[in-house]
């Protein structure tokens, strides 16, 4: 039964709007603060504090070849900041994709000497420095700026984990891999600073200005 | 690749594709088997090895091949759940 007055029913409509009205300007005004562009990366990972000092995630060292038979170490990246995945050549399902984005962060910093792009095969039986070679020519990039490496299959698995992503072993996977699609961007101390879905255009041009923001870090 | 252009010499396009038009009895087998021949599209050849999607049922590849025939202005025509069987059962 409606017991309410008509000028109470009114009063209690003009309340709704106003809310209404104060809601929608609170939500205005979050999305331009969400829009505020970041001005510096956190340092991506587990931390470990040991006599008052912070250890943050550090990649550990490593001993790859890239598609040039050059070995590749961490010294490799000395005053360098790199881009890096995991994927392997015959790989049918997410890689491609990828592989189409990181072609775009490369085309994007072609020109950009402090900065790498470090792609790791999971599957180093299958892929040898011949392939990732030929791979690469057909890619159409250089091993200046675009490492491609192999070696120990366990290293590379190993090294999978250190860089949050996940790579599994599967014969009922298409191409015998399970894996996930991220993006890692690594500093020139060996944290990790930033983070993308390898196969979402959105994500890869949000973690490019983390890049420059990195470069921009010095 | 979102246009079914490929990537550079890695993966040939699906869009407008010689290859595609010409090979159409053996799309089927090729997405369930792979391939690693090395193949000509539209003049450039392609030796990237292609794994085979296996757990695919066959109603999966048919749909996918009717999508690809009709896609980014392709104009093949439609494929018969039938044909795909027949295909599917020839493999080689």
């Amino acid at each position: 039964m409606d017991i309410l007055p008509q000028q109470k029913k009114s009063q209690v409509l003009n309340k709704k709007l106003s809310l209404c009205l104060w809601g929608m300007i609170l939500l205005i005004l979050c999305s331009c603060a969400a829009e505020v562009q970041k001005t510096s990366l956190p340092i991506i990972g587990n931390r470990d504090f040991v006599d008052g000092d912070t250890i943050y995630h550090t990649i550990p060292s490593f001993n790859f070849v890239n598609q040039d038979n050059q070995a590749i170490d961490k010294s490799s990246f000395e005053n360098k900041i790199y881009v890096a995945d995991f994927f392997f050549t015959s790989c049918p399902s997410i890689c491609p994709k990828m592989k189409a984005q990181m072609l775009r962060i490369y085309h994007e910093f072609e020109n950009e000497d402090r900065m790498s792009i470090v792609s790791h095969t999971m599957d180093p039986v299958r892929d040898d420095v011949a392939k990732l070679k030929n791979y690469a020519d057909k890619l159409g990039v250089s091993s200046k700026r675009w490492h491609f490496l192999t070696g120990d299959k366990d290293q590379l698995h190993d090294l999978a984990d250190d860089y949050f992503n996940i790579v599994i072993t599967d014969p009922e996977a298409p191409g015998g891999y399970d894996h996930s699609p991220y993006f890692v961007l690594v500093d020139k101390k060996g944290h990790v600073r930033s983070k993308c879905n390898g196969t979402d255009k959105d994500e890869v041009d949000e973690f490019m200005d983390d890049i420059r923001l990195l470069l921009n870090e010095g | 690749m979102e246009q079914g252009e490929g990537l550079g010499k890695l993966i040939p396009p699906l869009a407008n594709s010689d290859y595609l038009k010409q090979h159409q009895n053996e799309i089927a087998c090729l997405i369930r088997n792979g391939i690693s021949d090395t193949i000509v599209v539209n003049g450039i050849e392609y030796d990237i090895p292609m794994e085979g999607i296996k757990n695919l049922s066959n109603a999966e590849i048919g749909n996918i091949i009717n999508f690809i025939n009709q896609a980014w202005g392709n104009n093949i025509a439609f494929k018969s759940p039938v044909e795909v069987d027949r295909e599917l059962e020839n493999c080689e």
